[in-house]
This record gives C-alpha cells, sequence and structure tokens, in this order.
C-alpha cells in the first residue's frame, strides 16, 4: 500500500466544558446538554448519539438549568434570564428576566403550558408558555432561602421547591406553601453548613424524593410532610437526580463520580408494597456528575471530567447490539481544525480565539516505524481573540493560508493573511456585504477565490474574494424548503460544484459555475456526518452517522458503482459498530482510488479498487498483513486500511507534499486540566 | 529499657526572693532508703519519708542565720551535720532541737560537708582544704590550706568511697575557664585537671559524677546540648600540674532555640541519663521536661513533662529521681533496665499513665487490704479457690513484680500457671519489659535450683516474640543443657540475636545428639514435613529442573524429562541419589542453625572447636542438602521456612574454611570432596552460561523501550 510521512500534532490544547445541565426530550430522544462555559448541545440518541446541534455559548451567559418544552428549549442562569433558543438558526431566541436575581432552575408541568423558576431571593416565580414567547403569570409566596431545585406534581397542582436546609411544596392556584420539611444537616462536620437541596422529585403518588449536599437521598410523603426513607449514598453532594418516565427508576448523580440507581420494587417477591431500593452503582466519572438523565434504557451521566456517559441498562434489552454498548462521548462531533493544505497551516479553533500554527519540517531516514529529525519545529503564527462576547461557532482557512474566516452567532469576520516565512501581517476585510450576518459552516473554494457561507434558513452564501475586494455574488436558497442549519459546505476542486448538508440529512448539491441548484442527493435516514468531492472525478463521497459509506457521482446524479457495490456487500460488522462518527474524509492526491477516512480513534485509507471486507474477514488486518509475504498479502488485503496509532483523533488531513497531518489530543492531557475532584476513591480506604 | 512511673509531689516550695532561683539547696539521703533530707533555700531542713510522702522531722535556723552547707547524715553516729553562715558547724540528733545542736565555728569558709556511707563525713572548704569531720571537730580552730588560687570558685563538689579509697571531687570556675580537682585521703593528694570546653558562648550548665570500675566518670551538659564524659582514674600516681581532661561526646540533645539556661544531667547506668530542663525532640522549643536518654543508642528512653519551670537540679536517691519544677518538689520512681537494641528502638512517645512500674510508693488502702487477704494463700498452697481465681484474673494488671517474686519461691507448676495468666493479661507497649524480667528471673531460679524446670512457661515468653537473646542471656545455654531441643528450635526461630559462640555450641549439641535421643523430642511440624519432602525421592512428580547439570542439559536438548536410568548413568562420579547422613528430626534442628544470622568471622573460631567426625557429618549432611535443593525447584518454592541455597553453600565454605587442612588429610573425606569440589564446577558453568542469557535478554529489554511523544514528530508509518 505505501509509506506515509505523518505529521503527529499534539499541541493543540483543546479543553472541553465540563457538563452542567441536561434534559432528554422523550418523544424526539434529543439530549440537550449545556456546558459550563453556557454551550447548549443537542445530541440525537436515534442517530446514534451524533452531536446534531451546538449553539455556541457567550461570556455574559450562564446555564445553570435546561427544560425541555415540548420541541422548544429553554435554559435559565446566573444572569437571572430566561432564554430560549432558535433551534434553525443556532442562536437564543430571547431572553426574559425573572426579575429575582439568578435562576438556579427551571421545570415545566406535565402539560407544558407552564415553567416554574427558582430565584435566588427564595421566590418561585410561574410562567405561562405561549407560542414564540413566554408570559410572567404569578409569584408563589415567597420564602427564606434560594430555591435550587423544583418539581411540578404531573398533576399540575403542586410545586415542590428545595431549597437551603428546607424542602417547601406550594400549592399553583393559590400560590400558598402547604407544607414544609426539614432537611437534616447531616454528619457532625458538616453540621455548621446548611444543606443544600440540590435536586427534588414530585411523584404522582404524591411522593417526593430530595437529593442534598450531605449526601442522601430521601424519600418524603407530601401529604403528611414526613420522611420516610433516607438513603446515604455518599460522603459527599448528591448533585442531580433524574426519574424514569414511568416512575420505576430513579438515578442520583454524586460528587464522588458515581451514580447510583433506585427503584421502587417490592423487596419481597410477589408482595405489592412497593419501595424505593437502592440498586446499583456506576462509577464512569472521575468527578462531580452534574447531570444525569434516566432515558429509559440507559443512565446518561455527565459532570465536571467533561465527558457524556451512557451506560445502557441491560435489563432493558433483549439482544447485544450497537447500543448495548457503554458509551463515553469526549469529543465534538464536528472539526475544530482546518488545515490549509497548499501552506502547510493549522487554524484550531477555540471558544474565544483562533490559534494558527504552521506545521514543522523534519529531515533523516524515512524508514518505517521511526520518526524522522525535526530541524523546523512547528510555530505559533497567530493567536486571533474573537470579539464581543460570542463563542466562536465555526471557522475556516483558505487552502492557500491567505484567507482566515470565523462566525459567531452575531457576526462573521474576515481577515487576510500576509505571510512570507517569517514576518505575518493580519488585516481585517473591512465592509463585508450587509448579507454576512452569521454562519453555520464556512468553506473556501479550492483556489482560496471563493468563501461559501451557510446561513439561516438552509441559505448558502457565495462571496468573491480578491486582493482588492470582497464581493457578494450570489445566494443558494433550499430548494426544498428546508430551514434546518447547515453543518456541512464542501467545494469541488475545480470550483464547479458546491454540496451542502444540513440537520434534516438533506445534501443539496449546487453548480456554483452556473449558479443554480443542481440537485438534492437522495434522502438517507442518518445524518452525513462528514463528506467531500473527489478532486477528479466529482464524485460525492458522504459518510453518516449510523457509519455508512455512500459515493453520488454529480455529474451523473447517481450513486456510483463503488456505493452500490457496498450497499449490496453491505459493511463490516465491526466497521458498523465502531464508537465514534466519521468526522473527515479526504482523498490522497497520489492515488485517486483512495480516501482517507477518520473518527476518534483510528484513520484508515479507503481503497475503492481493493474488495470490501466480508463478514467473516478479519477487518483490522494490518498487523497480520505485516507478518506476510509480499504475494500472501494480495489475497488477504480488503479495502480497508486501518492505523490506530494516533488516538484520539481531531483532525486527520493531507496536505500538498502527502504527507499527512493528524492532530491528537491526549485525554490524559485533558484529565491534568480538569479541576481536583472533591474525593477520589484510594484503594482501601 | 527505661520507663518513667507517675510522679508524686513530695512538698510544695516556698516562694524564693524571685521566681527563677532555685528554691531547694540540695536533697540528701536520709537514715534510710526511704528518707531524703530537703534542705530549703536558706532557712529550712526537712526529713521525709517518701513513700509515705510524710515529713519526719524539720528544723529552722533563726532569724539573720542561713544555711550555707546543706545538711548531711552521718551514717556513722547517726546525727545531721549542717553548716550555717560559711562557719559555723552544726551537728544534733533527730530527736534533738536545732537550738541545742552542737556548735562548732571553723576558721576557713566551708565550701560543702559530704557524707559517705560507712564512713565519717568530710568538708570541702571554700578554698580547696579537705578534712574529715572529726578531725575538723577535734580542733575546729585549726588553720586550713588555701590550695585555689585567687578568683577560682567551687561550683560543684561530690566525694565517693571506692575500696576503701576516699575521694572528693569538685569542680571550680575562673575566668571561664573549668578545673576539676580529684582529693585523695592517705596520702592526701590533689590532682588538678583542665575541662576542655566548647567554644566560646557555651557554658557548663550541670556536672555529675558517678563512680565506675575504679573510674571516676564526669558527666557535664553545656549549653548547647551536648552531653559529654570524662574518665579520671580513682587512685594512681600523683601527676604534676594541671593536665587536660579528655571527653567523648555521649549525646547530642536536641536544643530548641539555640541554647540552654537551665538544665540538669544525670547518669542512672552506664547507658542511661536523666536530663531536666531540656526540649523533648517532638515537643517544640518547651523545656519542661524529665527525660530519660540512652547514650548507647542515643534514643529517647522516656519522658515526662513537668508543670512549672525546672531549676536545673536533679537528684537521684533509690530509684527516685528528685526534681524541683514550679512550686513543687515532685520525686519520680524511674526503672531502667539493661537495654538490648530490639527494646531500645521505638520508644521515643512515651505512652503517658499507662507504664508498667513498680509497684506505687504510695499505697492505697484497697491495695493493702487485697494484697493480706490474698498473702497466706499465695504461700500455703496453690490451689484454686474462687478469690484466688478472682486474684489471677487481674493478676495481669495487679504486677510483674508478683509474678517476679512468686518465681522465686513457689513450685514449678504454680509458676507456669502464673506466668500463664500474666501474660494472657499482659499487653501493650511494656509487655516487652515485662516478658524480659520474668525470662530473666526465670532462669535464674531455674540455674540455681537443678529441678526446677518450667518449660512450658519458657516457651511461652518465647512465643511472645518479645524476648531476644540479649534481654535473657541465660535462656539458650540453660535449655542447651537440659537438652530441650525443641526449645533450643523454637528459641534459633525466634531470636534474632543470637551470638556465634552459642549458636556454635547449639551446632555441637545437635551433632553429637543420638537419633535415639531425639525419638521423644516434639519438632515443629512444618519443617519436619519440608525435610520428609526432601528425604523421600525428589523425582517423584518428574518436574524436573535442569539447574544440576549443564552437561545433561545441553546433551538432552528439549527433553524435558531425563530418564533416571540415563541421567545417573552419565552422572557417573556425582552420584546424586544421595540418601540423608542424619535422622529427620536431626536434619531439621540442623536446619535450624543453618537459618540463624551470623558474621562468619565470628563465626569461624568456634568452628574451629568441631572434632574431625562432626566436621565430616555436618558436611556430608550440607552436601546433601545442596545436592537436593540444586535438583528439585519445588523444595525451594514449597512456602515453608527452609534454609536457602546461599545460607548452605556459605556454610560449606565455612566449614571448609575452619577445616580444610585437616580435612585434606583425612582418608573419608576425599570423596566428598572431590564430589563437591565436580559439582560446584558444573554449577559455576551453569551461572556463566545464564550470565550469558541474562545479557541478552536485557538487550531484547532494551529493544522494546517506548518512545516519548513530544507535542511534535513527523513519523513514517507503513500500510499494507
Amino acid at each position: 500500500m505505501g509509506e506515509f510521512k505523518v505529521h503527529r500534532v499534539r499541541f493543540f490544547d483543546y479543553m472541553p466544558s465540563g457538563i452542567r445541565c441536561m434534559a432528554f426530550n422523550q418523544r424526539t430522544e434529543r439530549l440537550a446538554l449545556a456546558r459550563l462555559d453556557g454551550t447548549v448541545e443537542i445530541f440525537n440518541f436515534s442517530d446514534r448519539y451524533f452531536q446534531e446541534k451546538v449553539i455556541p455559548g457567550n461570556d455574559a451567559r450562564s446555564v445553570e438549568a435546561i427544560c425541555w418544552v415540548a420541541n422548544r428549549l429553554f435554559t435559565t442562569g446566573l444572569n437571572g434570564e430566561i432564554t430560549e433558543y432558535d433551534l434553525e438558526n443556532l442562536c437564543p431566541k430571547y431572553s426574559v428576566d425573572a426579575f429575582g436575581g439568578p435562576i438556579w432552575t427551571v421545570a415545566c408541568n406535565a402539560l407544558g403550558t407552564h415553567l416554574a423558576v427558582g430565584c435566588e431571593d427564595g421566590s418561585v416565580k410561574l410562567f405561562e408558555v405561549l407560542p414564540e414567547k413566554i408570559r410572567f403569570e404569578k409569584n408563589l409566596d415567597r420564602q427564606k432561602g434560594r430555591i435550587l431545585s423544583l418539581s411540578w406534581h404531573p398533576s399540575g397542582t403542586r410545586i415542590v421547591a428545595g431549597s437551603l436546609d428546607v424542602i417547601n411544596i406550594f400549592d399553583v392556584q393559590s400560590g400558598h406553601m402547604m407544607q414544609r420539611m426539614l432537611v437534616d444537616r447531616g454528619t457532625v462536620n458538616s453540621r455548621t453548613r446548611e444543606c443544600v437541596v440540590w435536586s427534588v422529585f414530585f411523584l404522582s403518588d404524591f411522593t417526593i424524593i430530595s437529593g442534598d449536599s450531605s449526601g442522601k437521598v430521601q424519600i418524603w410523603d407530601s401529604h403528611t410532610g414526613t420522611l420516610n426513607k433516607a438513603h446515604l449514598v455518599s460522603k459527599w453532594d448528591v448533585l442531580a437526580l433524574s426519574l424514569s418516565q414511568d416512575e420505576s427508576s430513579l438515578l442520583a448523580g454524586t460528587s464522588e463520580g458515581t451514580v447510583v440507581q433506585f427503584q421502587f420494587l417490592s423487596p419481597t417477591l410477589g408482595a405489592s408494597e412497593k419501595e424505593w431500593v437502592r440498586t446499583r452503582t456506576f462509577k464512569h466519572h472521575t468527578h462531580d456528575v452534574r447531570a444525569v438523565a434516566e432515558i429509559g434504557t440507559a443512565v446518561v451521566s455527565g459532570g465536571v471530567d467533561t465527558q457524556l456517559v451512557v451506560r445502557p441498562l441491560l435489563d432493558k434489552v433483549d439482544v447485544k447490539s450497537y447500543d448495548t454498548g457503554l458509551r463515553k462521548i469526549q469529543f465534538p462531533h464536528r472539526p475544530l481544525v482546518s488545515c490549509a493544505a497548499k501552506a502547510g497551516l493549522l487554524l484550531f479553533q477555540f471558544p474565544v480565539q483562533l490559534e494558527l500554527w504552521r506545521l514543522g519540517e523534519g529531515e533523516g531516514p524515512g524508514r518505517p516505524g521511526h520518526s524522522l529529525i525535526v530541524t523546523r519545529k512547528p510555530e505559533k503564527l497567530l493567536q486571533l481573540k474573537r470579539k464581543g462576547e460570542d463563542h466562536i461557532c465555526c471557522s475556516a482557512i483558505s487552502p492557500c493560508g491567505s484567507w482566515v474566516v470565523y462566525s459567531t452567532v452575531s457576526s462573521i469576520r474576515l481577515h487576510r493573511l500576509q505571510y512570507d516565512g517569517s514576518n505575518i501581517s493580519i488585516a481585517k476585510v473591512p465592509r463585508l456585504p450587509k448579507v454576512l450576518r452569521s454562519a453555520h459552516q464556512l468553506c473556501f473554494s479550492a483556489d482560496s477565490s471563493r468563501l461559501f457561507v451557510a446561513s439561516s434558513r438552509s441559505t448558502v452564501h457565495v462571496i468573491a474574494l480578491s486582493q482588492s475586494e470582497c464581493k457578494y455574488l450570489h445566494t443558494f436558497k433550499s430548494c426544498s424548503g428546508s430551514t434546518e442549519p447547515m453543518h456541512l459546505l464542501v467545494a469541488s476542486a475545480d470550483g464547479r460544484w458546491l454540496a451542502a448538508a444540513n440537520r434534516a440529512c438533506e445534501v443539496h448539491v449546487y453548480n456554483v459555475r452556473s449558479r443554480k441548484p443542481h440537485c438534492i442527493v437522495p434522502l438517507y435516514g442518518s445524518c452525513p456526518t462528514a463528506m467531500a468531492i473527489h478532486p477528479s472525478t466529482n464524485n460525492l463521497l458522504m459518510v453518516h452517522a449510523d457509519q455508512l459509506i455512500f459515493e453520488y457521482s454529480i455529474e451523473e446524479k447517481q450513486y456510483t458503482d463503488w456505493s452500490r457495490r457496498v450497499q449490496k456487500e453491505g459493511l463490516h460488522r465491526l466497521w458498523l459498530e465502531r464508537d465514534t462518527p466519521v468526522t473527515g474524509v479526504t482523498f490522497n492526491p497520489s492515488n485517486a482510488s483512495q480516501f482517507l477516512l477518520h473518527d476518534t480513534y483510528m484513520f484508515c485509507i479507503v481503497d475503492q479498487r481493493l474488495p470490501l471486507p466480508d463478514q467473516k474477514a478479519q477487518l483490522y488486518n494490518q498487523l497480520t498483513l505485516k507478518s506476510l509475504s509480499e504475494q500472501d498479502r494480495k489475497s488477504y488485503s480488503h479495502a480497508f486500511k486501518f492505523c490506530k496509532k494516533y488516538q484520539p483523533l481531531l483532525c486527520v488531513s493531507v496536505l500538498e507534499d502527502q504527507s499527512v497531518v493528524v492532530v491528537e489530543r491526549p485525554l490524559l492531557d485533558i484529565a491534568t486540566q480538569l479541576p481536583a475532584p472533591v474525593r477520589q476513591k484510594k484503594f482501601a480506604t | 529499657m527505661a520507663a518513667l512511673c507517675d510522679g508524686f509531689t513530695l512538698c510544695g516550695l516556698a516562694s524564693g526572693p524571685s521566681s527563677a532561683e532555685a528554691r531547694i539547696l540540695c536533697i540528701e539521703q536520709g537514715r534510710e532508703a526511704d528518707h531524703v533530707i530537703v534542705t530549703d533555700a536558706r532557712k529550712s531542713i526537712t526529713v521525709y519519708k517518701v513513700s509515705d510522702q510524710k515529713p519526719l522531722g524539720s528544723w529552722t535556723v533563726k532569724q539573720g542565720q542561713t544555711i550555707t552547707s546543706p545538711a548531711v547524715y552521718n551514717t556513722q553516729t547517726g546525727e545531721y551535720v549542717v553548716v550555717t553562715d560559711n562557719k559555723v558547724i552544726r551537728v544534733w540528733k533527730d530527736e534533738d532541737c536545732f537550738d541545742k545542736a552542737f556548735k562548732a565555728t571553723v576558721s576557713a569558709d566551708v565550701a560543702r560537708v559530704h557524707a559517705l556511707p560507712d564512713s565519717e563525713p568530710v568538708v570541702l572548704f571554700a578554698r580547696g582544704g579537705v578534712r574529715i569531720l572529726d578531725t575538723l571537730l577535734a580542733a575546729p580552730q585549726q588553720s586550713i590550706e588555701e590550695l585555689l588560687p585567687e578568683g577560682e570558685v567551687i561550683r560543684w563538689s561530690e566525694s565517693f568511697v571506692k575500696g576503701k579509697q576516699k575521694v572528693v571531687v569538685f569542680t571550680t570556675e575562673q575566668k571561664g575557664e573549668h578545673f576539676v580537682y580529684l582529693h585523695r585521703f592517705n596520702p592526701n593528694c590533689l590532682l588538678k585537671y583542665k575541662l576542655e570546653m566548647e567554644d566560646a558562648g557555651s557554658c557548663l550548665l550541670s556536672v555529675s559524677a558517678t563512680v565506675r570500675n575504679k573510674n571516676i566518670s564526669f558527666l557535664y551538659l553545656c549549653s548547647r546540648g551536648c552531653l559529654y564524659q570524662s574518665e579520671v582514674p580513682v587512685s594512681g600516681g600523683p601527676a604534676e600540674g594541671v593536665q587536660p581532661l579528655p571527653r567523648t561526646l555521649l549525646l547530642k540533645l536536641p536544643v530548641g532555640d539555640g541554647h540552654l539556661s537551665v538544665a540538669a544531667a544525670l547518669s542512672l547506668d552506664e547507658a542511661n541519663v536523666a536530663v531536666v530542663g531540656v526540649p523533648h525532640p517532638s515537643e517544640g522549643t518547651r523545656k519542661e521536661f524529665l527525660c530519660i536518654w540512652n547514650t548507647h543508642f542515643q534514643t529517647l528512653q522516656a519522658s515526662r513533662e513537668l508543670l512549672g519551670q525546672p531549676y536545673g537540679q536533679l537528684w537521684c536517691f533509690s530509684g527516685k529521681l528528685y526534681v524541683p519544677h514550679g512550686r513543687v518538689l515532685t520525686a519520680v520512681p524511674y526503672d531502667c533496665q539493661q537495654s538490648s537494641l530490639a527494646a531500645a528502638l521505638g520508644r521515643l512517645k512515651q505512652g503517658h499513665g499507662e507504664g508498667s512500674c513498680p509497684p506505687p510508693p504510695v499505697r492505697s488502702w484497697n491495695s493493702l487490704l487485697h494484697e493480706a487477704a490474698a498473702q497466706p494463700q499465695r504461700s500455703t498452697r496453690g490451689i484454686d479457690t474462687r478469690r484466688s481465681k478472682l486474684r489471677k484474673s487481674q493478676a495481669a494488671s495487679i504486677t510483674v513484680d508478683q509474678v517476679l517474686e512468686d518465681i522465686k519461691t513457689a513450685l514449678g507448676e504454680d509458676v507456669e500457671r502464673e506466668v500463664e495468666s500474666f501474660l494472657m493479661g499482659a499487653a501493650g507497649p511494656d509487655l516487652q519489659l515485662a516478658v524480659g524480667q520474668v525470662a530473666s528471673q526465670l532462669v535464674t531460679r531455674c540455674l540455681s535450683d537443678p529441678s526446677f524446670y518450667t518449660r512450658n512457661s519458657l516457651a511461652r515468653l518465647v512465643h511472645t516474640r518479645c524476648l531476644c537473646h540479649s534481654v535473657c542471656p541465660g535462656l539458650l545455654p540453660l535449655v542447651l543443657e537440659k537438652k530441650d531441643y525443641s526449645l533450643v528450635q523454637l528459641c534459633l526461630q525466634h531470636f534474632p540475636d543470637i551470638p556465634e559462640e552459642v549458636t556454635c555450641a547449639c551446632l555441637k549439641a545437635f551433632i553429637d545428639v543420638s537419633d535415639g535421643d531425639l525419638e521423644a523430642v516434639d519438632i515443629e511440624p512444618d519443617s519436619m514435613s519440608l525435610m520428609e519432602d526432601i528425604s523421600v525421592g525428589w523425582r517423584k512428580d518428574g518436574n524436573l529442573e535442569n539447574g544440576f547439570s549443564p552437561v545433561l542439559l545441553e546433551d538432552d536438548g528439549y527433553e524435558a524429562r531425563i530418564p533416571p536410568s540415563k541421567s545417573r548413568g552419565r552422572a557417573g562420579l556425582l552420584d546424586l541419589d544421595v540418601s540423608c547422613p542424619v535422622g529427620l528430626k536431626k536434619a531439621v534442628l540442623l536446619n535450624e542453625i543453618l537459618q540463624t544470622a551470623h558474621t562468619e568471622s565470628f563465626l569461624l573460631p568456634h568452628l574451629k572447636d568441631l572434632s574431625v567426625q562432626q566436621v565430616l557429618l555436618f558436611l556430608r549432611y550440607l552436601w546433601f542438602l545442596y545436592l537436593k535443593f540444586s535438583q528439585d525447584f519445588n523444595v525451594r518454592t514449597s512456602g515453608l521456612r527452609s534454609p536457602t541455597t546461599v545460607q548452605i553453600i556459605d556454610w560449606v565454605c565455612l566449614v571448609l574454611d575452619a577445616h580444610f587442612t585437616v580435612l585434606v588429610m583425612v582418608p573419608e573425606a576425599k570423596d566428598m570432596l572431590s564430589h563437591l569440589n565436580k559439582f560446584v564446577r558444573s554449577q559455576v558453568r551453569l551461572i556463566s552460561e545464564l550470565g550469558k542469557i541474562q545479557g541478552s535478554l536485557q538487550n531484547i529489554h532494551k529493544l522494546k523501550q517506548s518512545e516519548d511523544v513530544g507535542l511534535y514528530s513527523i513519523e513514517i508509518i507503513e500500510l499494507f
């Protein structure tokens, strides 16, 4: 197959932010989670846990609680506002100030008509949910002490509110407090610290379950206001609770990194009397578990250690399948690195800045398995801070390396770079066309003369770039009428074609020269996660979240023979069961029949001339092939050539000189930058 | 080991003119061991019965008079002697009133009067003259020579009797220089020594002296915390002029904030020194501590916190230390045992209030009654009445002393029972001390009374693992003498510090004992089973090791199993099926010897005492063991207590070293020596081959070194 020169890059200091809270929408199977930096992400659990949408954060906005109301998403934060998000334009739609100081919690009633928020000043405020807005309705009786958790009774007549040292029950109609339950402060050493009720749930049988800072999960009777049972699950805080929809299972996330499951069972076989029993403990986190979600078939948890863990409950599944494996989602499902192939530059995207690096050079004997002597070290050329308070949502560098563009939800900034090998100068391009307001995805044409901007309502703007000016040329409108945001945008090497994929799984192909929509690739049920247009054949190669690979001939407007063969023979089982979506596709410039794919844990070169592996064949066969003789290799080799040496991968790209750039972000480096855990289990303690 | 017991207040101290000034002039031994004479600063003299904390008599000088030399008790005449106003010597008896005391005024200032056991007190004059009291009183106005130069002042003095030689020693100070004078009687002579001092800025805080092996040993403490010792012979030729007095640094005490101001040190025995006014090493710079340090091991043995500032004064009479501190004078009973390293280690932190002590000096009514009730029963018979059972159940808490006392007289079985119950209850850090005492006492009894031998008690004591040879040196020889081989085995297993001489004696005894005698001996089953394994066919599981003959290994290639006939044929001279030359039990005992710790150079002279026959037998046995060990890997990994191959080879070398010339001459030994030689040579070859393999294995290890990936590298990969 051949040798490759690999630039192994580990200097991208990407640091994911910790998970603050999450909410699962059972109906659409979407999980919304908010991170500590205010980013809101939406995962589609029905499409291989694909990170479907990312709403970038904002310095001024922090998210403390998140809540679905039907298909609408609301968050509240310490700035005292309730924010609804525009899930098509991936930005906040509007914010309403509750005038109660920081808002710690939000809860929606079962009908989806009212939101209740808990404020710092001790008030619980009710908002009426109207189409396109919310309206303040009333305050419940104000109590002393901030409200940290809220839960509606399914009937909508009562609200329970967790505060400091106390749990209050309110009647929604009158707004009066009905019951007041004092929470024990716990062990001797924490007696002086008030007990924070971090989470509370109101069950339909009028049971209340609370989790608090002294490590207890307590079951209360709301009629009498008495404590039925207390489970001590942690020496530290119980930070989050989550109840399954049928109210038979409860999860508690603790500061020790454990998630404890309780189930509503009868303690003796056959008895009808049921009680809450502690059943399982999961330990997948090293730090605080700040958010948990019980989604029926799995336990979803996230916390300060930044990873989202999906742990299937094996008693709920019948057959072993893709969904029964433990899943840890650590890295975003979108590229944060763009590579200028001609100039050998890498652009790293951070939430608040961009970094531009020049790759190094090396020389020496190029034997496989060895490193070259680095003669020129990689160099950080530029650090570009974003303007304003919004975080960067997308960025791109032109292949020639002379244009850098980034976008926030409020603005797009285009910079012109001049780099002669020693001096670098950067100039912001003034007076961008008015049409450029914000972008979901940015892309340069191969000759760097065009900039494509995927904008709201599935439109793509085409901008002509030249030394002197920057001119708006055209806007491609969505011909299907979809308004979902575009998340992939690729241009062909000859400058003729532009392909754009949106979150509704549509892939549109436009003819740039004639400025007309060319076609829509037949709709497939899974979201494309990466795509590229072949530089010579102009075939569009797409990889979807369910790991299937399609090749579509743009000129013939039909799937290619290879693609049909793949569909007919099917992909290898191990390929389909991989954990992370393919986030990058590139082509091997020296061999037209080969393309490169990568996910977080591998990159592979697919040779379209070779036979596909059948189900019984060994998929990861590099070691076997290495040990075979030249002749035997032919009979054993198949189309997929895996390299798992570099992990975890954020970007794989091919430079003009045919060397490969891999950007790694070792998990250990992330772990060392995390704050010290509150409590770490040491052996024999 | 040394321990401080709970102290008790002997008396309060009258408040002096200033708080820092000493309130007690001196404490002296009274008429009986339990009596002390406390001379208050300037005014009064009180005699205390210490165990009752009760004053027996008190005398006060009149207004205007001051006591300048503390009262002493003249054992010859039963009178007290004190000096008031420097020149007036007063002598009186217990029942006398102070006013009626005999008075004599002498012509020169008296520095101190010293009492001497079983002889007349001596009087030391301020200018260095010395007189015996009765000769002085016979002619009070006799002229006293001035021996000290102008400006030299006596700081401290003491007197001793060694044999018939009376000695008075005193130290003087002149302009920061310190001298030691030694005055001998019959003939009178005065020797002068100069004390080496530390560099400037440190001063002498306290001096004390003891007589030890015809030497007077001075112990002096400097303000830098250094404790020095110097020795001066009691008798010896007179020397001219001032001699320098060499010193040795015994101990460097921890000094908190740079230097000490008031402190005192007192030698308790050869190893232990009591120190007051020096900070506790783990308590910061506070100096209110009474500590016992071991100078041999430089360890803190015991410490006790004092309430109030001590005055840098410390006396010691009949097992009690007397320390004035704050507003009280405290008597602290102490206990110094002969120390061993094992016992000395790790006593830095003294457990408060739970030390095992001599019986409390103040008897409570309770214990008096209890003991009175218990006494007759103990002396009559050891029948287990309910009450004596009760007593036994409390025995542990009662005392070690009771056990010790009983051992001296009681019947064997009573003693066994007593020791058993004592051990049942005893625990804690002082068990070691108590076990040592009990064992020593038992050994003493056994030695003095040949019919008395409490095997079970001794075994029980050894089993506590608190005993070692140096704590009770008589034990092992005694047991050996009693031919109690199983107990010898036990001791060999448990004592870490058996001297080579004793080891060798055991070895000799083991070799000489006939197998018949060992029939009845009860040997530990584990070591027996090991020996059974070794002597019963080593080839039973066919798991053959290839360590014994590289020749065979090379020839047989990969064949794991060598047919017995073949290997025997090949081996030829190396007849590998040697049978055990000694009986099983004897072998077990010899194994214990092989496993004892020893130093070769100390062992060698004792090994030379073995006779040729003994050497031959022992060597044969070692040869046998060595063969078995190198053949059968299972023996070594059986997990049982067994000698290692290295130990066996060490012993072979030792025995050969000790007796080589003799063995060469003995015809019986020739065969074995040549076998041994060949076998060892083959082993050496094997080892050298293994060395080569090790080299290549290390190279393989080097190849697999994992590379360290930095932030950036350019690599070449190949895909197939």
